[in-house]
């Protein structure tokens, strides 16, 4: 068969002749039997690697299996869970870990959009900027968790420097250390780390909104704000709820800032710090793992939450 | 007279506030450069620049602790992780991203799932599968644990860049009697080499940057990635934490990738907004 009839016979299928339809549908299956064998072997490293790993976690929370015996557990039912209920520390990892991804997405939606709007209008030097812009993210967690550990050092840091001379606080704040400060400088080094991450991917969304839309509103009398609120907004609302979706599932499982910040302290431990304590410091696998497979039931209920209500809808999937 | 003028003002409002932004992004990082250059009582100062910069940190770091070992041990793992979440998403995505069969889009799904569920929950597991394996305190456990996040990113990234290559591509390849395993690899990957180098970037960074397996699966200072090592840096006592070498360590580690994402800068910005942006 010649290329020409074979794209004639695509394009009039109806029509084709049964053996040439029959030729064409032996060639579909053989691409999807190929495409199974491509695909085959990430499926299998992956249930590998994440499903596989998965259910023996959820396994391990209902036994009594320690990191030193793993293998040697028994069956133990709820009961790592009702002494998970039992215990305030848990309590109050989970209330840190829903304030901490609560408070730190909703500043760094509100000011990734101011500098996402900054960077959108015409200005010199926005390759570089942006460029800038790049650097947090960029930075290992780890390593912004110690910048901001010495910036906000109590007797040497240079926030407390800048704001003593100010005359903004008068003695020393401990900004680690204090219970009560710990997980705000925690929000506030997410803040920083991420904020440009959230800014870059608004600013793509802005930057395919077209210019005449922009047009006709303003012909039409609208002021900036109105602007903003009924044409800008709108526009980019599904890319912004995709965008708080992937920071709020980002920020609930926050582990590095505050291990690194503020250690294993349980005033702001998020649910992943305690879920570690519990199975390596404590050698507790079963309560370890019963801590995670509840943190991925909270994970899990929050991604619905935010889809349902953010009306969130993936491209891919609809294609 | 008035309309220039509160435009003007207007200019200058917007300028301001864009070196704001500036100072807020980049002071952290010059900040721990200027500590790094500072020893001895300057470090407790807070002058803007090192009057009489030292390298001094910088020396300690190698020699008081195996840091160059840690190094090398980050790239062999993420270099590694690249590598084989390349080798594997680049087939993967042709699969997901040219063929439509059943089962495909729940499929997508759950490789979205798996790369934005929390990497605690599969602690437990993921220790049992290693000591299983006889990884643990091996750099092989790392790189195996660490596919966890990089392959479902790398197998998204692919796929969304493989959706948008022309559909004559593959037709003429399949006219001319070619298997789909001749397609993937004379036409496609070739084709795929630039989405390839953005996926691979940020896996590298991801894996470069990853904390919680790299803390919980190695045990001594030789088998440390930089991450644990830095965070772990500890002085004579617990009260003296040596800031001018943590602060070093933290400008080695930090100087490449924004090299990396400087150069790189396009293919980034259009690589995360593929994973986020369009789904």
């Amino acid at each position: 068969m010649s290329a020409a009839g074979e794209r004639v016979g695509r394009s009039a299928a109806p029509a084709a002749p049964l053996r040439l339809r029959a030729r064409l549908s032996g060639m579909q299956r053989r691409r999807r039997r190929a495409a199974w064998l491509f695909l085959a072997p990430m499926l299998v490293v992956l249930a590998a690697v994440a499903g596989w790993p998965l259910l023996r976690t959820v396994y391990f929370a209902f036994t009594d299996a320690t990191l030193f015996e793993i293998a040697d557990h028994q069956w133990i039912g709820v009961e790592n869970f009702s002494f998970l209920a039992s215990d305030p520390d848990w309590w109050q990892a989970v209330w840190n870990t829903l304030l901490f991804a609560t408070v730190s997405v909703a500043i760094e939606t509100v000011l990734g959009l101011v500098i996402a709007l900054t960077l959108n209008t015409k200005l010199r030097g926005r390759g570089p900027l942006r460029a800038a812009m790049l650097i947090p993210w960029a930075i290992p967690t780890v390593v912004s968790a110690q910048m901001w550990n010495w910036m906000l050092h109590d007797q040497y840091g240079v926030i407390n420097a800048v704001l003593l001379s100010l005359g903004v606080i008068a003695t020393p704040w401990a900004w680690v250390a204090d219970p009560t400060l710990a997980l705000w400088s925690v929000v506030a080094v997410d803040v920083w780390k991420t904020t440009p991450f959230m800014a870059l991917l608004l600013l793509a969304a802005l930057q395919l909104v077209p210019n005449d839309v922009y047009e006709a509103a303003r012909i039409d009398g609208l002021g900036p704000v109105g602007i903003f609120f009924r044409i800008t907004l709108p526009l980019i609302r599904p890319a912004l709820m995709v965008a708080v979706l992937f920071r709020a599932l980002d920020a609930l499982r926050v582990f590095d800032l505050m291990y690194v910040l503020t250690g294993n302290s349980p005033s702001a431990a998020s649910m992943s710090v305690y879920a570690r304590q519990q199975l390596v410091d404590f050698q507790d696998v079963g309560m370890g793992s019963a801590a995670s497979s509840f943190l991925v039931m909270v994970v899990a209920a929050c991604a619905a939450l935010i889809i349902t209500a953010g009306r969130v809808r993936f491209d891919t999937a609809g294609r | 007279m008035r309309r220039p003028f509160r435009r003007a003002l207007g200019r200058i409002a917007l300028y301001l506030l864009v070196a704001v932004i500036v100072v807020y992004t980049v002071f952290p990082f010059y900040w721990a450069v200027v500590s790094s250059l500072k020893s001895g009582q300057a470090l407790f100062g807070t002058e803007l620049w090192p009057r009489d910069p030292q390298w001094s940190n910088y020396t300690a770091l190698f020699s008081q602790q195996p840091f160059a070992r840690n190094i090398l041990n980050s790239v062999f793992v993420a270099g590694s992780v690249v590598l084989v979440s390349l080798a594997l998403g680049a087939g993967a995505a042709y699969a997901l991203g040219r063929v439509r069969f059943r089962g495909r889009v729940p499929l997508l799904m759950v490789i979205l799932s798996v790369s934005m569920f929390p990497q605690v929950a599969v602690l437990s597991g993921m220790f049992e599968l290693i000591r299983f394996l006889g990884l643990y305190n091996n750099l092989l456990g790392l790189t195996l644990s660490y596919l966890i996040f990089t392959l479902p990113f790398t197998v998204w990234v692919l796929t969304t860049f493989m959706r948008e290559l022309p559909q004559e591509l593959e037709e003429a390849a399949m006219v001319d009697g070619a298997t789909p395993f001749v397609t993937v690899t004379r036409v496609f990957l070739p084709l795929m080499a630039p989405a390839m180098a953005t996926a691979g970037l940020l896996a590298f960074i991801a894996a470069w940057n990853e904390f919680l397996f790299a803390l919980t699966f190695t045990l001594t200072n030789e088998m440390r990635t930089v991450p644990v090592a830095i965070a772990l840096i500890s002085g004579a006592s617990a009260f003296e934490l040596p800031w001018g070498r943590i602060m070093a360590a933290s400008v080695i580690v930090t100087v490449p990738l924004i090299l990396l994402v400087l150069v790189f800068q396009r293919r980034i910005v259009s690589g995360l907004t593929a994973g986020a942006v369009k789904g």
